[in-house]
């Protein structure tokens, strides 16, 4: 029984971690698609794409990590979730079929060209605010009877999921803005500054609003950041915050061309820091815990191997694939 | 539009549709990324130019394929919990760390170097840039390895347990990766995505020599194609006879609606070639069949007694006629394969393979003939599982999702009207990088991206120079 406890958070854990990396990944790819009609020239559009068409496909592998490890780890869960989630799924699911298959068509053809500029853009406007709101469905918790969801097929849709939803869209945004930054040069950038600021004004107001009504879900959320002692370890979560957009704001100021995408993503991790705060141990808020939906330890297991030997590996050749396309993109590069 | 369908009936169609879909892709995906590593290690070796080319053309296809391939995937492995879920609940334990090691050890893989293999040929040079190759050609692979023993576990389970709350568990996950009936069909699935390339390299090489029967890259790629063809076409009718007796074992249901045997047959069952088989009869009418041929096959007797459909309870039966119809056409392409196969041994051997018209003409009509193999083949085999997800465990009408019928009605369509626009505007994209041949001096995808060009330089050049 212990080593079943420990091994559903060590699973919690991992596919958090897997769920972040594709937050943090995907995020940038899928906020280039949402910036997309600001950059009406086709010269800005090609080199924007090329930015990430050579790791948008791994990008979106931690994705399937992310719901194949919820099936194989925690199967009542995602047994749970994804009929709850029905149509914010399948709308993320035909978004992403859109944006994805951009990547190749825009440039086999020129007289259609704009329409897969608008797929690449609707596509990834859709998959990111379907991905938001379920989020926010998530949190509100959904209703379970026995071992399955027995709740309608649009209770997601509230006031709150659709603030999630666009709180992700803005802070995608962001996460876009920032790579333009570091990817790009002159007048492209410039504006790719110019945006980031915007857009980190909208998170931080998309932050503060999530923040606040949050607490108003449940109450154990109210206690859980507000109760003593509780409230020193929180805390640490507001103040950080503030700190950070500090830093992003000198960097911006500055013009650095590293550090505002960095420091977006430290702002990722923060928020994504508080809603493990909020959530933990529930993995569907206030029915189910991680330990009631967690595989049998033998499964758990098996895969556990499989995690710890493969996990770095995966890192070490994605960051290689990185490193080989590093630095600024040229106009003339990548696809013709 | 689907007024009077449950949504179980609707989620069926759903699963059918998405995956019909998506296993196109895969099956020439698979294939080409051992072809192309196989063109760029033979550019390697010798330097000749027309390989690169061939390379740089099949390499923009093979992006435009791929991607397809990528987006309706990932659909697939979120459907489960979408429309499925009853089914996840239950067989996550066994089947979701299948997968979670697919996404570990092969979609990684690909994805991770895809980049590299389409773009990064000058800026990481010729050695690494073949690693990046074949890593993506083992990728997939792999990817096929994890997903059939997957899918063999829901046909022929074996190694597992049930727990209190109803889930399977695996008692024994060697008996449970290695269940009996998936080394069959990883083997004949494998050789059928490796036919299926080879047939659509042939064709447009064929298409190209009936124009001009003189240029370079269209002989080499309708030679290698046909080389394919003639060596295995006859290996995958052994296995997929192989695959049968594997069946027969396992799922013997199967095979008698795959043979439309309603009637049990003490002394020796009939091979029936064709007719129509009649489900509520329980009979196939107008049947056309070669008496004790059907015993031979099966049991390598011509007297041996077969049961039949009659011995099992209606309500376990497959439909029948999807079973019989889908497996003769699969058949039948093989056969198709076969001759194509051996009457290019026969020019090749006279020395006209480049000369042959009418064997131009038979390559480019069975461009499509591995793709309707392969979705006869998958029918074959799913429709002939029901009614069962788990076979002989857990039914198809307790694996699906408590949803409304009108939920899953709703994405169906999106589903058909999306992957319909989408997926045709590619299919186009693809005969139109085809319709043009292969020429000297052919760019990857990333053509401007240095000074020197690819694809002038041999490797040896390239070497010497950095
Ligand atoms: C025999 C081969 C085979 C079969 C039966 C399937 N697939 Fe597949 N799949 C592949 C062979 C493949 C591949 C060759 O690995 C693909 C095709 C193109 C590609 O990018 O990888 C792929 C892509 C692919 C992807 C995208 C991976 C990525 O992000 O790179 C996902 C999520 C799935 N598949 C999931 C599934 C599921 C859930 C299936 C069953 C229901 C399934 N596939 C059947
Ligand atoms: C790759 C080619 C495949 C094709 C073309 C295919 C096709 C089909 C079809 C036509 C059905 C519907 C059968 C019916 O309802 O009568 C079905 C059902 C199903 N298949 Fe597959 N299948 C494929 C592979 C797989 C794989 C690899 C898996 C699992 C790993 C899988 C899992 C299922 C499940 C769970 C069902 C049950 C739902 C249902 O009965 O409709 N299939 N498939
Ligand atoms: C002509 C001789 C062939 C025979 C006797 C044969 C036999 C079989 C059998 C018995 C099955 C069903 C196995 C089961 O579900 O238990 C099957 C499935 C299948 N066949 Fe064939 N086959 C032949 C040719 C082909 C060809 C030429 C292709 C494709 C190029 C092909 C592709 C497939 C696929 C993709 C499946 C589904 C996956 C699987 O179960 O392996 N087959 N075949």
């Amino acid at each position: 029984m212990n080593v079943a406890v420990d091994l559903a958070t060590v699973w919690a854990f991992i596919i958090a971690f897997a769920v972040f990396v594709y937050v943090v990944m995907d995020g940038f790819d899928l906020g280039l698609g949402i910036l997309f009609p600001l950059f009406p020239e086709k010269r800005d559009r090609d080199i924007i794409m090329n930015s990430v068409a050579p790791v948008w496909d791994g990008n979106e592998t931690w994705l399937v990590l992310g719901g194949g490890g919820l099936m194989a780890a925690f199967p009542l869960a995602y047994a749970v979730l994804m009929p709850a989630l029905y149509t914010p799924m399948i709308a993320m699911l035909l978004g992403l079929v859109f944006r994805g298959v951009a990547f190749e068509f825009r440039w086999r053809t020129t007289k259609a060209r704009n329409r897969w500029d608008i797929a690449f853009f609707g596509g990834s406007l859709l998959a990111t605010l379907a991905q938001g709101i379920a989020l926010g469905a998530i949190l509100q918790g959904v209703h379970v009877e026995g071992r399955s969801y027995a709740g309608g097929w649009w209770d997601w849709l509230t006031p709150f999921s659709i603030l999630t939803g666009i709180s992700l869209v803005i802070g995608y945004s962001l996460l876009g803005a920032t790579w333009l930054v570091m990817k790009t040069e002159g007048e492209l950038r410039d504006r790719a500054y110019h945006l980031s600021w915007i857009f980190l004004l909208a998170m931080l107001g998309a932050i503060g609003a999530v923040s606040i009504a949050t607490p108003f879900l449940h109450v154990q959320y109210t206690q859980r950041w507000f109760a003593w002692p509780n409230v020193l370890l929180t805390a640490q979560v507001p103040i950080s915050v503030a700190a950070i957009t500090a830093l992003l704001l000198r960097s911006l100021a500055n013009k650095y061309d590293y550090q505002p995408f960095f420091l977006a993503l430290a702002l990722f991790a923060l928020s994504y820091a508080g809603l493990g705060i909020s959530m933990y141990p529930y993995i569907v808020p206030q029915s189910i815990t991680i330990w009631q939906a967690a595989a049998p330890e033998n499964s758990q297991l098996f895969m556990l191997v499989g995690v710890a030997g493969l996990i770095p590996l995966i890192l070490g050749y994605t960051a290689w694939a990185y490193w080989v396309f590093r630095g600024k993109v040229k106009p003339e590069s990548g696809y013709h | 539009m689907f007024e009077g369908w449950d949504a179980v009936v609707l989620a069926r169609a759903q699963f059918a549709f998405t995956m019909s879909f998506h296993i196109i892709f895969p099956a020439f995906s698979i294939g080409l990324a051992s072809y192309l590593a196989v063109l760029e290690a033979l550019w390697l070796a010798t330097g000749r130019e027309v390989y690169i080319n061939l390379f740089n053309y099949w390499l923009k296809i093979f992006a435009v394929a791929f991607a397809m391939g990528v987006v309706s995937g990932i659909v697939m492995s979120y459907q489960f919990g979408t429309n499925w879920s009853a089914f996840s609940d239950k067989t996550g334990p066994v089947i979701g760390p299948l997968m979670a090691y697919e996404v570990l050890t092969a979609f990684f893989l690909e994805a991770g170097f895809l980049g590299v293999m389409l773009f990064g040929l000058n800026r990481v040079g010729p050695k690494l840039h073949f690693l990046a190759t074949l890593m993506v050609a083992i990728g997939t692979l792999i990817s096929a390895f994890w997903i059939l023993s997957a899918n063999s576990w829901m046909q022929t389970p074996t190694g597992h347990t049930v727990n209190e709350a109803g889930q399977f568990i695996a008692a024994d996950w060697l008996k449970v990766i290695f269940n009996p009936s998936f080394p069959y069909r990883l083997v004949h699935m494998v050789l059928a995505a490796y036919l299926t390339t080879a047939l659509v390299v042939g064709a447009v090489g064929a298409w190209h020599l009936l124009r001009d029967r003189h240029l370079a890259g269209p002989r080499v790629m309708f030679s290698m194609a046909m080389w394919m063809a003639t060596l295995v076409a006859p290996i995958q009718i052994i296995a997929g006879d192989q695959h049968g007796l594997n069946t027969l074992e396992h799922q013997p249901v199967k095979i008698m609606a795959m043979e439309g045997h309603f009637h049990s047959h003490k002394d020796g069952a009939p091979l029936i070639l064709f007719g129509l088989p009649n489900q509520s009869a329980g009979r196939v009418d107008y049947a056309v069949e070669v008496p004790k041929l059907g015993s031979l096959i099966l049991k390598h007797s011509t007297d041996a007694p077969m049961a039949g459909l009659d011995t099992i309870p209606r309500e376990n039966w497959p439909p029948v006629a999807i079973t019989f119809w889908s497996f003769r056409i699969m058949v039948g392409m093989g056969l198709l394969m076969l001759a194509l196969g051996l009457f290019s041994l026969l020019m090749r051997v006279q020395g006209k393979l480049y000369d042959s018209r009418l064997l131009h003409m038979f390559a480019v009509a069975m461009a499509p003939a591995g793709f309707i193999a392969v979705l006869a083949g998958w029918i074959t085999t799913e429709v002939g599982r029901q009614p069962f997800t788990v076979y002989g465990l857990l039914r198809t009408a307790e694996s699906a999702s408590p949803l409304a019928a009108p939920a899953v009605a709703s994405s169906l369509v999106a589903f058909i009207i999306v992957y319909f626009a989408v997926f045709a505007a590619g299919v186009i994209y693809l005969l139109r990088l085809m319709a043009a041949p292969p020429h000297p001096g052919e760019e990857g995808p990333s053509q401007h991206e240095a000074p020197i060009r690819t694809a002038g330089i041999t490797p040896a050049a390239q070497g010497a120079g950095s």
